[in-house]
């Protein structure tokens, strides 16, 4: 794999990147070694979180332990953005109907370990049997799809969204209808507990999870995959009569998309221990959407921190905004209830985003070129570091 | 026969000596019949390229040239008829298997990569291709195209439309194939760029790449191909060399421009 990477590398070299691209020794490093500096950037952050919270204007608002573990549930979110931004961001493929995927883990996984099934798998392997079964369903999903493009794709996926849930919803025998099934299985390993009370365990595991997802990833995007999915998602005639088979390449976005969000759907219900429909609505599936969006379509870190802002603003900042102006007796801005306006300050941040700097947050080097080409045209000479290295093989 | 070609794709250079050159048919179609829904566009082809030939497809519009290219590459498929490339009746195969085995195709509107770099989107034309290859072939196509050598780190879609154009031969040529389907390079392109792109079809030619060029420049292609089809109305119409169809009359007056 190395030697390829290598092979394609110098291939750049020779091939035309004979004008002098000097990358700075530390960017050429991580850039050389990404699954590297994966780790040490997730090490990094999973040590800094846990004391930033410490520190004010974070610590006004929880405590260390509710902030772990409201940074474990952001984890979950930052999964599935990074399995939509597979679909969407890589391969053009416009899924409205995400959340189904993470249902489906959930589901899986309450299946095989509550109370209420009676099964009690580990926690462990069920984290890729729910994966693996998300994945099937993405590839039902995608087989009859795969004639269609943009609205089209969007509004089925939609529709396979909605179903889903109602699905869970009405097969009463086995889901419990609107309860949802209960008492869903912890993780166990050796002696560490996975409590309610203890959000350290939830957050480690997250972490690792994250981290691993995120090398893989890269590895993805930068293997003959990622580039067949690029060149689908500029043109998908040019992309097969280049030699790309159309038909299994998008069946492998939606099946490693889904299987991303069949991980979070597992990991989810045995932290919440409970699955439940109302959990998979059409809002979970924009929210994520609107991660990937607001993150930076196509780049991986970006659409990871992109997913754990939202989250941590929807999830803790919001709620701690009222309290805050009523604290402080702020005319008007007391009386909002700021979690009911959440999808309104999406819209907003979305509006805004899309008019002053569509390309995200963080964007993938390619989509800043393109959104930007006039300004900085003569990209021939800019350094284009990890990215475009990445692209050589 | 001694070797099996059991995997035809990679020994294709290998089979074709076996048939020795000169009768060797590269192409054949038979009868084929290819429609758009209800709308039939072939009625009925029959054509033949040999190998180390240019063979160009004239006709006015709607005279099914590039229905006919997209039919041999496996990006339509044909309702009836075959197409039998290497002897191997390919109508069915899809089109990414279809590069493999040997067919380059530079569709219709160029249809580069836009936001991808030139670089990458002559990378994705060798993506059947080994990275060693691909470095090999890259060198030999930016040596018969120094523009795209100039431009390599900007995106396909910021190029003028006679370097997208040379992209877009360039991509198809990255793949290796044995037969170049060409759909009217010299579009929307100023008199002296066609010469020059025609100039590199032949010298593609001249490196050993068979070709069948579709063209609505009927002179320009007559002048450089060996033999042509004149198509109408998804049928052929006439079949001769190039000599003489650039002599004939009928041929004159309807397509090349003469009253």
């Amino acid at each position: 794999m190395s030697q390829i990477e290598d092979l394609s590398r110098r291939a750049s070299a020779s091939g035309g990147g004979a004008r002098g691209r000097a990358l700075s020794p530390i960017s050429g490093f991580f850039g050389r070694h990404q699954s590297l500096s994966v780790i040490v950037g997730m090490a990094i952050v999973t040590t800094v979180l846990p004391l930033i919270v410490l520190l004010p204007p974070f610590s006004g608002f929880n405590v260390q332990r509710v902030w772990l573990d409201s940074f474990a549930n952001a984890g979950v979110f930052v999964l599935l953005a990074l399995g939509l931004n597979v679909v969407v961001g890589l391969a053009g493929l416009l899924d409205l109907g995400y959340a189904a995927f993470f249902a489906i883990g959930a589901y899986t996984y309450a299946f095989g370990a509550s109370g209420f099934s009676g099964n009690d798998f580990p926690f462990w392997p069920m984290l890729l049997v729910g994966a693996m079964i998300a994945a099937t369903f993405g590839i039902l999903l995608g087989a009859p799809t795969l004639r269609l493009r943009g609205d089209y794709l969007a509004i089925v996926t939609l529709g396979f969204g909605e179903i889903v849930p109602l699905v869970f919803l009405n097969a009463e025998d086995i889901t419990k209808g609107t309860n949802g099934i209960t008492g869903v299985r912890r993780p166990e390993l050796g002696p560490i507990e996975f409590t309610a009370t203890n959000p350290v365990p939830f957050y480690i595991t997250m972490a690792v999870i994250v981290t691993l997802v995120m090398i893989f990833l890269y590895r993805l995007q930068d293997s003959r995959l990622g580039r067949s999915w690029m060149a689908i998602r500029e043109d998908e005639l040019a992309a097969a009569s280049n030699g790309v088979n159309t038909v299994t390449t998008k069946l492998l976005a939606f099946a490693l998309g889904a299987s991303t969000a069949g991980f979070a759907g597992v990991f989810n219900a045995s932290k919440l221990t409970i699955v439940h429909p109302d959990q998979f609505l059409f809002q979970v599936s924009f929210t994520i959407l609107a991660m990937v969006v607001l993150g930076g379509m196509g780049n991986i870190w970006g659409v990871a921190v992109g997913a754990f802002t939202v989250f941590i603003i929807q999830s803790v900042l919001l709620k701690q905004l009222n309290g805050f102006f009523n604290t402080f007796q702020v005319p008007i801005l007391s009386d909002i209830d700021f979690v009911q306006y959440q999808f309104l300050l999406y819209g907003l941040a979305l509006v805004l985003m899309m008019l002053l700097r569509p390309e995200g947050l963080f964007p993938s080097k390619r989509r800043r070129r393109e959104l930007h080409t006039e300004s900085d045209e003569p990209t021939d000479r800019s350094p284009e570091g990890l990215e475009s290295a990445a692209v050589l093989q | 026969m001694t070797v099996e070609p059991a995997v035809a794709t990679t020994q294709r250079a290998a089979a074709a000596d076996d048939r020795g050159p000169g009768t060797d048919l590269v192409l054949e179609l038979r009868g084929v019949q290819t429609f758009y829904g209800q709308i039939q566009a072939l009625r009925g082809i029959d054509l033949e390229v040999r190998a180390g030939e240019i063979v160009t497809l004239i006709g006015g519009n709607g005279a099914g040239k590039t229905t006919t290219l997209k039919t041999i590459s496996g990006l339509i498929h044909p309702r009836k008829g075959q197409v039998l490339f290497q002897g191997r009746d390919v109508s069915r195969f899809p089109a990414h298997q279809l590069v493999r085995a040997g067919i380059g195709h530079a569709p219709e509107g160029r249809r580069i990569f836009s936001r991808l770099t030139v670089l990458e989107n002559l990378q994705m034309g060798g993506y059947t291709r080994s990275p060693a290859e691909r470095r090999e072939d890259l060198e030999r196509v930016m040596t018969l195209f120094p523009r795209l050598r100039e431009r390599v780190r900007q995106n396909g879609g910021t190029l003028s439309g006679g370097e997208q154009q040379m992209l877009a031969i360039g991509r198809a040529l990255m793949g290796r194939p044995r037969l170049l389907l060409l759909d009217e390079p010299s579009l929307g392109l100023a008199p002296i760029l066609v010469q020059q792109i025609f100039n590199i079809i032949r010298e593609i030619n001249a490196q050993g790449t068979t070709i069948l060029l579709v063209e609505q420049n009927a002179l320009q292609a007559l002048s450089i191909a060996a033999r042509g089809y004149v198509l109408q109305t998804g049928r052929v119409i006439l079949a001769d060399t190039a000599e003489r169809l650039a002599a004939n009359e009928d041929v004159r007056r309807a397509y090349l421009g003469e009253i």
